[in-house]
């Protein structure tokens, strides 16, 4: 029994022992909870922060674009996407499977899934599905607990109504790509379109707007909770244009299956009134990304569908240059109105001959005889006597050889040559046969569509520096358009002469002509050759245009302006390959202005 | 026969109304307090509402109190009697439930009797203590210090681990060996007998890890480190650890844990629901848990040392042990101390089984308390 007490003794020591021990081992946690709680509770609260609030930009809606009469062209259409976060699903490949159940994916775009996840960070996320409609919408939301990580999200879509009619200097959006300047988070909202060309990509920013953000409390499960701050951001300002969407449509339809461009001005402020490029494109395509297939019927379309023609296409003004070099003379004091030159069909120049267009000759011809029947003799001699430096300079004045600044991305100077241009660029002198050529607008010198459409307004306005623009000019802007030193009589006398190129008898354009109430039209044809004539073809008789195939046809031109005495609108129309400036580009050129004329554009 | 220390009670049982009055009011207070936290944190957990949780948790533990009353009134000697007899009913419960679960499919660990689920293993954590305390009662130190007295006792303990290892239930396996342990060690299980099987076990780990099931195994690994697989197994403890340390010292505020209510927490109304108080109640709110679960434990050492019965004072200090491993393991586990086991905070945590059993083993010890002058006598067992 005597250890019994010994029995009791160890078990009360053995006790204590333990039950010390115990205490340690809970005060121990007492300072780990110290240690998570306080010393490391600023890292931890940070981590429950990143935990619940997630941050979405909000995307400004873009800005829409009306023309001038509040039409819209360019505005923006609901359109719901879907999108995964690849790390918020336990396997994406599996997700992705279960999406395609409810909303059926091709090979290619679930290629294009893959990748695109496999490229991003993991937390980026990645566009499954642009334009889902309703049914697909209702059906993704029931499915959500299959699909982790997937989420909808209401976008818009921009949307031209006008399509083919506006492509050309609407330009259009699409997804930012890798060589874009991220300069905004807004870019990189997956599916963020900006502007990638035409005024769409000009006024980019305006546009555009600015983003705002939401901070959202979200559960574990992505769910949101309830929203925490928001910043609205700022939307995108609207974009009203001088464009008259009837007239636009109307000169566009003018083309008929011609190929080439047009373009209407106000003469007194240069705001344009149609802007056409032909053939066109649907911006919408873009929009939505294009596929492979109608890009490449784009791209390889031998008309150049994508080119726009009214400021990328250089071509030979040929005999619309006329004016510039009949203008430049009388300032010049080179000729007068009675000043008189002699056509017999051709011109000798060292031991080199210039032909007229009408092989027999013209006969006796004044300037504006000369203007009406656009006769080559007379603006060879001139061209000679006048020297490259004094056309070159007048044909600067009338904004030609240099870009107008319209807002537009890809438009080209053209080209207006002189004999310091010709040293830097050929290291060669000028010659005078050069000069002749350069008289009838062929040669070296190019100009675009807009510069022709530049060229004559500033000549019908009478002499006034106007730009060409798409934005609206308010009255001190209207104010500000300067006087070029060109005088009013040298003027109405190549006025007279254009008018008589429509309205006299055997004027080049006289098919063209039109009387609307006494209301008539001005202008000067062109015809411009894309080919080499050689000497044999000119002996064995030069073959006929209509028998030569499509691209190596003449270029047809005309610039015009109606109403005759009081210039309101003018218009320059090239015809790529339409054989004949008086058989078919003034025609066009005619009713083009007839429709603007009726539309009476204010 | 019986030796009593109070003059008054000397010559007979203690009545009824007797006993009620011997019942420390303290230690139930301790225990009301943590319930009403329990209800206050199941509250939370459902996102401010008295269902699916906290009102069955209310009543559960109003039923549980009863329950540990008459605990506490029962004869004290009935449970002397009986330890064997309810060890062996245990055991055959849980021989039931390992052939029922071969039956059924995967783990199983209760007999459904309709209203009720019962845990064998969670009983037979009682039945070890009581079943332990009867036989070492009966030892004398010298049979107690030699190797043949504590092959049975030992024995007792293994059997019914290995039944619950298998179920598979490692967390529950390893406090019933835990708490045998301990009454070795208390009852005076010599020192280098402990040694022996420390170094034993460091031999056999690598194959006994062998033996682990793959979630098992992944619940060591993830503890070791819990990045390995932050949105898989280590996603819990991580979580666990960002919602206690954001909650700071004052807490985030009743019903404003974001990460609890936020569904970043696992579990938050079971074996996580201590990182859910002290993310809404900073570290003076889960500081006071623990003491309340101090005071508890000490009350029990301050019952096992004034308990003159040595069948009483082990008891106590088992049924303790337990209770203490219950909080134990619970808090460091979501504190990222120890791995994710699986073991609930008792009186708080969510769950009808636990709750009945850990308030049965209060209702145990203050019945000892209760009697703590009645001196049982070694004699009648005697068999030396």
């Amino acid at each position: 029994m005597n250890r019994d007490n010994d029995k009791g003794k160890v078990l009360l020591q053995r006790t204590a022992l333990v039950a010390t021990g115990f205490f340690l081992l809970l005060i121990m946690l007492i300072v780990r909870l110290y240690y998570l709680q306080v010393y490391q509770g600023d890292k931890y609260t940070m981590l429950a922060d990143e935990n619940r609030i997630s941050t979405r930009v909000l995307v400004p809606p873009r800005g829409s674009v009306y023309d001038r009469n509040g039409v819209v062209l360019a505005t923006n259409e609901q359109n719901f996407q879907a999108l995964v976060i690849a790390e918020q699903t336990p396997d994406w490949k599996e997700t992705l499977k279960h999406f395609a159940e409810i909303v059926p994916l091709d090979t290619d775009e679930k290629e294009k899934i893959a990748k695109s996840i496999q490229n991003n960070k993991k937390f980026v996320p990645v566009k499954l599905k642009d334009n889902l409609t309703w049914e697909e919408v209702s059906a993704l939301l029931l499915n959500a607990p299959y699909l982790p990580g997937v989420f909808i999200s209401e976008g818009l879509n921009r949307t031209y109504p006008l399509g083919i009619y506006t492509a050309h200097f609407l330009g259009y959006v699409g997804a930012v790509s890798d060589t874009d300047v991220k300069d905004d988070p807004l870019l990189m909202v997956p599916g963020f379109k900006i502007g990638k060309s035409g005024l769409e990509k000009t006024f980019e920013k305006e546009l555009r707007g600015q983003g705002g953000d939401v901070k959202l409390e979200v559960n574990a499960y992505g769910r949101v909770m309830k929203e925490i701050e928001r910043d609205k951001g700022i939307n995108g300002q609207d974009l009203y244009l001088t464009i008259d969407s009837r007239l636009q449509k109307f000169a566009q339809d003018a083309f008929g299956d011609h190929s080439g461009a047009a373009v209407v001005l106000d003469v007194h402020s240069g705001e344009i009134l149609a802007f056409v490029s032909v053939p066109s494109f649907d911006p919408n395509l873009f929009t939505t990304g294009i596929s492979h297939k109608d890009w490449n019927a784009l791209l390889n379309n031998e008309r150049h569908p994508l080119t726009n023609k009214a400021i990328s296409g250089q071509y030979s003004p040929g005999s619309t240059f006329k004016i510039v070099v009949a203008l430049a003379a009388l300032e010049a004091g080179v000729i007068d109105k009675n000043t008189t030159f002699n056509c017999n069909g051709s011109m000798s120049l060292g031991n080199h001959v210039f032909h007229c267009w009408r092989h027999w000759g013209h006969g006796k011809q004044n300037v504006i005889e000369a203007l009406k029947n656009s006769c080559d003799i007379f603006f060879y001699e001139v061209a000679l006597e006048l020297g490259i430096e004094k056309i070159a300079a007048m044909a600067r004045q009338l904004g030609l050889g240099h870009e107008t600044g319209v807002s537009l991305d890809n438009e080209r100077a053209g080209l207006i040559p002189d004999s310091e241009w010709k040293m830097k660029r050929y290291g060669e002198k000028w010659q005078q046969g050069e000069s002749v050529i350069a008289g009838i607008g062929q040669g070296y010198v190019l100009a675009t569509p807009l510069q022709l459409a530049v060229m004559i307004s500033r000549v019908v306005n009478g002499g006034y520096d106007i730009k060409p623009t798409f934005m609206k000019l308010n009255l001190k802007e209207k104010g500000k358009i300067k006087k070029l030193p060109i005088s009013r009589e040298n003027i109405d006398i190549v006025k007279k002469g254009m008018f008589e190129v429509v309205n006299a008898e055997h004027g080049t354009a006289s098919a063209a002509k039109f009387d609307m109430n006494g209301i008539k039209m001005g202008g000067k044809t062109g015809t411009t050759q894309v080919r080499r004539i050689s000497m044999e073809e000119r002996k064995s008789g030069i073959v006929k245009d209509e028998d030569l195939p499509w691209r190596l046809r003449n270029h047809a031109l005309f610039v015009g302006y109606a109403p005759q005495n009081n210039p309101q609108y003018a218009v320059a129309v090239v015809v790529e390959h339409g054989s004949s400036g008086s058989g078919v580009a003034a025609p066009i050129a005619s009713k083009i202005l007839q429709e603007t004329l009726r539309l009476d554009i204010k | 026969m019986y030796k009593y220390y109070e003059a008054g009670f000397k010559s007979r049982d203690l009545s009824l109304k007797e006993k009620l009055f011997n019942i420390n009011f303290g230690y139930v207070f301790c225990i009301v307090l943590l319930a009403i936290i329990g209800v206050v944190a199941l509250y939370s957990a459902a996102n401010g509402s008295w269902s699916p949780w906290a009102y069955r948790q209310m009543v559960r533990f109003c039923v549980a109190l009863g329950l540990m009353l008459v605990m506490a009134l029962i004869d004290i000697r009935i449970y002397l009697k009986y330890s064997y007899v309810a060890y062996f009913l245990v055991l055959i419960l849980l021989i039931a439930v390992e052939l029922g679960g071969h039956v059924g499919m995967g783990a199983q660990r209760w007999i459904d009797l309709k209203f009720f689920k019962l845990q064998p293993s969670e009983l037979m954590k009682m039945a070890m203590v009581l079943a332990l305390a009867k036989y070492f009662h009966s030892c004398t130190l010298n049979k107690i210090e030699s190797v043949r007295g504590i092959i049975a006792p030992a024995l007792m303990a293994l059997f019914p681990a290995a039944l619950i290892i298998i179920q598979p239930d490692l967390g529950t396996a390893l406090m019933l060996l835990f708490t045998t342990m301990v009454i070795f060690f208390v009852v005076g299980v010599q020192w280098w007998k402990f040694a022996l099987l420390g170094g034993a076990g460091l031999i056999f780990a690598p194959i006994a890890w062998h033996f682990l099931h793959d979630y098992q195994k992944n619940r060591v690994l993830t503890f070791l480190d819990p990045e390995r697989d932050p949105l898989g197994s280590g996603y819990h403890i991580i979580q666990s650890k960002i919602a206690l340390g954001s909650g700071g010292v004052f807490g985030k505020g009743f019903l404003h844990g974001t990460q609890s209510h936020l569904n970043f927490l696992p579990e938050k109304h079971t074996d996580f629901i201590f990182t859910m108080l002290s993310e809404e109640f900073g570290m003076i709110g889960s500081t006071v848990v623990i003491l309340i679960n101090m005071i508890i434990i000490a009350y029990g050492y301050i019952f096992a040392f004034r308990t003159s019965s040595y069948f009483g004072k082990l008891v106590i200090i088992g049924l303790n042990t337990n209770y203490f491993m219950y909080v134990f393991i619970n808090i460091a586990m979501v504190l990222g101390l120890l791995p994710v086991v699986g073991i609930p905070l008792p009186l708080i945590s969510y769950g009808g089984t636990v709750m009945l059993s850990v308030m049965a083993s209060f209702g145990v010890i203050l019945c000892m308390d209760v009697n703590r002058h009645l001196n049982l006598g070694r004699s009648s067992f005697d068999d030396d």
